[in-house]
């Protein structure tokens, strides 16, 4: 697998949040995903931007363009250092929220999504990584 | 001395080409690849003279390894042969054995002439095996591309076909499913319907599942997204054609389905008109009676 | 700041969602709406999202907050216009909106509103100005 593109943007307001939605939106046109599949992949990075920005207290996202053979992807890496995750299968589980959300954000945004992958370590931080593929 | 094992066997198939060429002809023969009809045998025995012709011309431009440049040629001939056998329907062993029947004729040929020599008969045969085994998972290779790439074509096919979404009236659609029902067949059924649902205007969709085959959990999940996401939209889905067996499944392995269903789609056909407002009734209903 | 413009036209609250929503955005509609209908005595809201690219979690709680405000003050909350991509994506994001009632298009929605108005013995809009047909 590799890396064709890498771009990096930061979470700090909700504006931000718009932000990479628009950049996602014209990296899944690039790589010529579906309507649909752009709709998911969007809708999941918008949640995602989202919990960074709520409960991780800001951070940033990595967005690459992966090839596997002939297919592309988009592969999305969200971090922040907030105060983590202690039990992730609940924070994974439907309508669970610590916050002010609907709770659908991570479980939603793995449904969403080909690849999902979560690392949190209390008091560290949090890393999300969603991958879609064509 | 060291022997070229290339040198005998492009020797033996230059001296002995007519007996050698007999040999594979009559194996060719007596293989399936005749009996089952797919194939004629002149058809058979002018891809064996082309094949063995490039196969003397890339021993003599020297050398063993099937994989250099100067076999393409040869590799692209049997390619050709193995994609066409490979549309035509030839079982896999069939396709190998047109090369692999190749081997006991020069094997034969090479005891003949080497019969004195036994590190001559020795190289011939390691070389002509070495030769005919690599061209043999070659036309393996070509084969199985070619029906990989049938297959692929095919789901497709039947994914699009499959999921055919017909105007019954003003605002009333119905989409007849028919087949299992997995996830990416879902996502195809529900795009096709909910696009259709947006140019048609429609009110109501009718999802009939006659032709689905057996419904469970994970079947009644994806009608049930397909319902939801109409319903987002605006416009409500009936199910109809659930079959008793299928209706009695369902409960026994505690499938729930919390839509509005109907047996037939004639009866959830009947809902919808009667839903927009409308009703059938027969015309001069008497005058029908009277002519019986 | 911006704000997305609310009509009126006869008992109903009619708000076109054009642009991508950002938080501030979506909560002074939350905001506006509930004030016009107060203010008005409105009963229908008519809200359509056929420009909408996406409707997230956060998109979906403001929807179902606007309906369930405007059921307190009597109103009746309608969406109009959903894209099915978007669609799609909600029903996989686990995403219900209780509570609000769907139509294909503007024209539909206003008929469902109208339907409601009419079971309710309302001359629907008959005291204003704008919808008669």
């Amino acid at each position: 697998m590799t890396v064709s593109t890498t771009e990096t943007l930061a979470i700090r307001s909700g504006d931000d949040v718009v932000r990479v939605r628009q950049r996602v939106r014209a990296l899944a046109v690039d790589i010529g995903l579906g309507l649909v599949d752009q709709t998911k992949i969007i809708t999941a990075a918008s949640e995602l931007a989202r919990n960074t920005l709520d409960y991780g207290g800001g951070g940033e996202v990595r967005a690459e363009i992966v090839l596997a053979g002939t297919r592309r992807g988009l592969r999305l890496t969200f971090e922040d250092r907030g105060p983590g995750i202690a039990d992730i299968e609940q924070a994974m589980t439907d309508h669970y929220t610590s916050g002010r959300g609907l709770g659908l954000g991570l479980g939603g945004a793995k449904r969403l999504s080909n690849e999902f992958h979560i690392e949190s370590t209390p008091g560290v931080g949090t890393r999300v990584m969603i991958a879609r593929w064509k | 001395m060291r022997v070229d094992g290339a040198e005998v066997l492009e020797r033996t198939l230059t001296e002995d080409e007519a007996a050698i060429l007999e040999a594979w002809n009559i194996s060719l023969r007596e293989g399936t690849s005749l009996q089952s009809g797919r194939i004629r045998e002149a058809e058979l025995q002018t891809q064996a003279k082309i094949v063995f012709g490039q196969l003397q011309g890339a021993l003599a431009s020297g050398g063993i390894d099937a994989d250099a440049e100067h076999y393409a040629a040869l590799r692209e001939t049997l390619a050709d042969i193995s994609r066409s056998r490979a549309i035509q329907g030839f079982s896999p062993t069939d396709t190998a054995n047109f090369i692999f029947a190749l081997k006991e004729p020069i094997f034969e040929a090479l005891r003949r002439k080497s019969a004195v020599d036994a590190t001559k008969l020795a190289a011939g045969v390691w070389a002509a095996g070495k030769v005919l085994d690599r061209l043999g998972l070659h036309t393996m290779e070509v084969f199985l591309a070619s029906r990989e790439d049938v297959i692929g074509r095919q789901g497709q096919e039947i994914a699009e076909l499959s999921t055919p979404v017909v105007r019954l009236w003003d605002g009333i659609l119905a989409l007849p499913l028919i087949g299992t029902l997995d996830s990416a067949r879902t996502g195809v059924v529900m795009e096709n319907l909910l696009q259709a649902i947006v140019d048609e205007e429609a009110e109501i969709a009718i999802i009939d599942i006659t032709g689905v085959p057996t419904v469970d959990t994970l079947v009644a999940q994806h009608l049930l997204k397909t319902v939801a996401a109409a319903r987002l939209m605006g416009a409500d889905c009936i199910v109809s054609g659930i079959r008793p067996q299928i209706a009695q499944t369902m409960v026994h392995l505690g499938v729930e389905l919390n839509v509005v269903s109907k047996a037939t789609l004639a009866d959830a056909f009947a809902l919808a008109l009667k839903r927009t407002g409308r009703k059938v009734v027969r015309q001069q209903a008497t005058a029908t009676e009277e002519r019986r | 700041m911006d704000r997305i413009p609310i009509l009126k036209l006869g008992g109903v609250l009619i708000v076109t969602i054009q642009v991508d929503m950002h938080d501030r955005l979506a909560l002074a509609l939350e905001e506006d709406l509930t004030t016009m209908i107060a203010r008005t005595g409105a009963r229908g809201v008519l809200i359509e999202i056929s420009a909408l690219e996406i409707v997230d979690s956060f998109i979906g709680r403001m929807l179902v907050s606007i309906a369930a405000v405007s059921r307190v003050l009597d109103a009746e909350t309608v969406l109009a216009g959903m894209r099915p991509a978007v669609a799609i994506t909600l029903v996989e994001l686990g995403l219900e909106l209780t509570g609000i009632r769907t139509a294909l298009n503007v024209e539909r929605g206003m008929a469902l509103l109208k339907a409601r108005f009419a079971e309710d013995g309302d001359g629907f809009g008959s005291d204003r100005d704008g919808l008669d047909d």
